[in-house]
């Protein structure tokens, strides 16, 4: 398709492939502090990704540990204070049933990061498994797993992902599948074009004539190599999910009425837009939030880090 | 260049041919019965009738094996016939064609909009000098992608229908209906635009071409417009399949929302009811779009950019 056309080149450009240095993961003592120190610093520089930090870190703590945030029940309200605007008492105001929204929110991020883990996971998995076999394999393995990706890419995800959910039928995990499913093209994709980057690196082709074993050449230096760009599309891969989840779920096919989902406390809301506007806008926000907070990380792991060593 | 045709022309065949297979395989393979599925949609009694379910079965050809099934379908799937849907009992084909004219009105009111607004905003934000202008310039397009689609929509029906009462919250009626729907569907997509265009323009920005433009006097405007901008705009029609996709998809949440007939309606309807055929017929009828935009794509960049057929047919003589 048009992207055979344009992308070739970055795909048949061999970049010097950097041999990851296995000291640093395990590294312990000083080098690790200064490490953490450089961290710190790199943070403190840039406030915005500061901020994104933060409230990826609320987010997480908010899904395994609602209590922290919040005392109330978020599925019993008591039905003479309904549709209170916000307030101290009540920061995101009430619902219809006079339940407290801020803790629907937080007791939804559970619900929600699931659904973006689960989906982030199987693209990760089955896209990078069919990336690293039609890279490392190659001849007609990698045709025919190749075309099979373009077929996938061009089908628009949305649809995809609804067909996905018409066969599997509804709920929050199947949908979180259906997403995951819909984006696997992408990651075989990258997962393919970094294996042959690196497959063609001299330190490969070294171990090689040494006698490696094809399994430990793939385990010590393939994989570790060609990893980063694919974990970086994974992180870039949470926004996406949690925008099309929350998009399914807003349609109606995520978990069933009770349940404080992100995109069904919105399509929720929706019945009430004229008399209660913060039934929609203040969920609606948090996503955003959410969704930019991990854009922005994706961002700086992509680039912004790496350039600075 | 007939030979570049004709190898663009089979290859979207073959994608179709393969998304239609694939259509096929996850909507009659996967767990679950879609006669089942069509029997229980309408009625939520647990039980029914086997008998009715055999004549179903019979009816949709379920009960000959699979291999014969699909040829039938491909069989019938060239010539246009997607089977009948099962909720409406319209044919899927008449179903797709009649709701097409409105979702086109919505999807290129919206195309509009984002080329312009995105476009504009990228040309700005990269002619500017004033540090903290580019900045707030640069910063909306990762904003704009974000946000929730449709939570962009509720909050514009929030503010123009019910609070300021300029536009109509929903239905199909007129160019006023239109505004609010197509501002919703444009916010995605401008900030795609936008972000693709500045940075092919820093680039184009970058080259030797402008220093020499500059040199022989020439305004800054001149070089922006004239120089950069004509060649910084080709490589962001790469993205047009990408668009297209994001617009069609935005168009099933954006048509929900404002409850506008049209191709996203009748998808979020369809997948409500498990509506397999007319799901099917969604989904190719997606694939076909996004492959005949690739493909004009690709036939009218040869004539943009001459260097693209010359590379092609090297490759292809070193195969």
């Amino acid at each position: 398709m048009s992207q055979s056309l344009v992308v070739d080149t970055s795909e048949a450009a061999v970049g010097p492939a950097r041999p990851v240095d296995p000291g640093t993961g395990t590294s312990p003592g000083p080098g690790r502090r200064v490490e953490a120190r450089r961290v710190l610093r790199f943070l403190l520089r840039r406030p915005g990704l500061l901020a994104s930090v933060l409230v990826v870190v609320l987010v997480v703590l908010a899904s395994f540990w609602p209590g922290l945030f919040t005392s109330r029940d978020p599925l019993k309200g008591v039905s003479s204070q309904n549709f209170r605007s916000p307030s101290s008492e009540h920061w995101f105001g009430t619902d219809e049933l006079g339940r407290d929204l801020f803790s629907r929110v937080v007791h939804g991020a559970q619900l929600s990061l699931k659904a973006t883990l689960i989906a982030v996971a199987v693209a990760f998995v089955v896209g990078g498994l069919l990336g690293l076999v039609a890279g490392f394999v190659g001849r007609w393995v990698d045709d025919v797993l190749m075309r099979f990706v373009d077929v996938l890419l061009s089908i628009p995800a949305l649809f995809l992902s609804l067909a996905l959910v018409t066969a599997l039928g509804y709920g929050t995990v199947k949908v979180a599948v259906a997403v995951g499913i819909a984006s696997v093209a992408g990651f075989a994709r990258v997962a393919r074009s970094e294996v042959l980057r690196v497959r063609q690196a001299v330190f490969v082709e070294a171990s090689r004539s040494c006698g490696a074993r094809w399994y430990s050449v793939l385990g010590r230096h393939v994989l570790p190599n060609a990893a980063g760009p694919v974990v970086v599309l994974a992180t870039l891969e949470l926004g996406t999910a949690i925008l099309a989840v929350s998009a399914l779920s807003f349609l109606g096919y995520g978990a069933p009425p009770p349940a404080p989902e992100w995109g069904t406390l919105i399509s929720d809301g929706r019945n009430y837009l004229g008399n209660a506007w913060w039934l929609t806008a203040l969920p609606g926000l948090v996503i955003a939030a959410t969704v930019l907070a991990t854009n922005r990380i994706a961002r700086a792991l992509d680039g912004e880090w790496s350039r600075q060593r | 260049m007939s030979r570049y045709v004709i190898k663009r022309l089979a290859q979207a065949v073959g994608v179709l041919w393969a998304a239609y297979t694939v259509s096929f395989l996850v909507l009659d393979f996967l767990p679950g019965d879609p006669v089942s599925a069509m029997a229980g949609a309408g009625a939520d009694s647990a039980e029914i009738d086997p008998a009715q379910l055999a004549a179903l079965r019979h009816q949709y050809g379920f009960d000959k094996p699979v291999l014969v099934q699909y040829a039938d379908y491909l069989g019938r799937a060239v010539r246009g016939d997607f089977g009948d849907s099962v909720s409406t009992g319209r044919a899927v084909t008449a179903t797709l064609t009649d709701a097409l004219p409105q979702t086109l009105q919505l999807t290129g009111a919206a195309l509009l909009l984002a080329v312009v607004i995105g476009g504009g905003l990228a040309v700005l934000a990269t002619y500017t000098r004033q540090r903290w202008l580019r900045q707030l310039l640069l910063s909306l397009p990762p904003l704009g992608v974000s946000v929730p689609t449709f939570w962009v929509g509720l909050v514009l029906v929030e503010a123009f229908s019910f609070r300021l009462r300029w536009f109509p919250a929903f239905g199909n009626d007129g160019l006023r209906g239109l505004v609010l729907p197509a501002v919703t569907l444009a916010v995605p997509t401008g900030a795609l635009v936008a972000q693709v265009l500045a940075k092919s323009l820093l680039t184009a920005l970058d080259q030797a071409y402008v220093e020499t433009a500059r040199a022989k006097g020439a305004g800054r405007w001149r070089i922006h417009l004239r120089h950069a901008l004509r060649n910084a705009s080709l490589p962001a029609l790469t993205v047009v399949g990408l668009l297209v996709g994001q617009l069609i998809a935005g168009a099933v949440v954006v048509e929900t929302v404002f409850s506008r007939d049209g191709l996203g309606r009748v998808t979020a309807a369809a997948v409500t009811a498990q509506d397999i055929p007319l799901v099917q017929g969604v989904v190719v009828f997606g694939a076909l779009i996004f492959v005949l935009s690739n493909l004009i794509v690709d036939l009218v960049y040869p004539l943009l950019d001459p260097r693209i057929v010359v590379a092609s047919s090297r490759k292809a003589s070193f195969a």
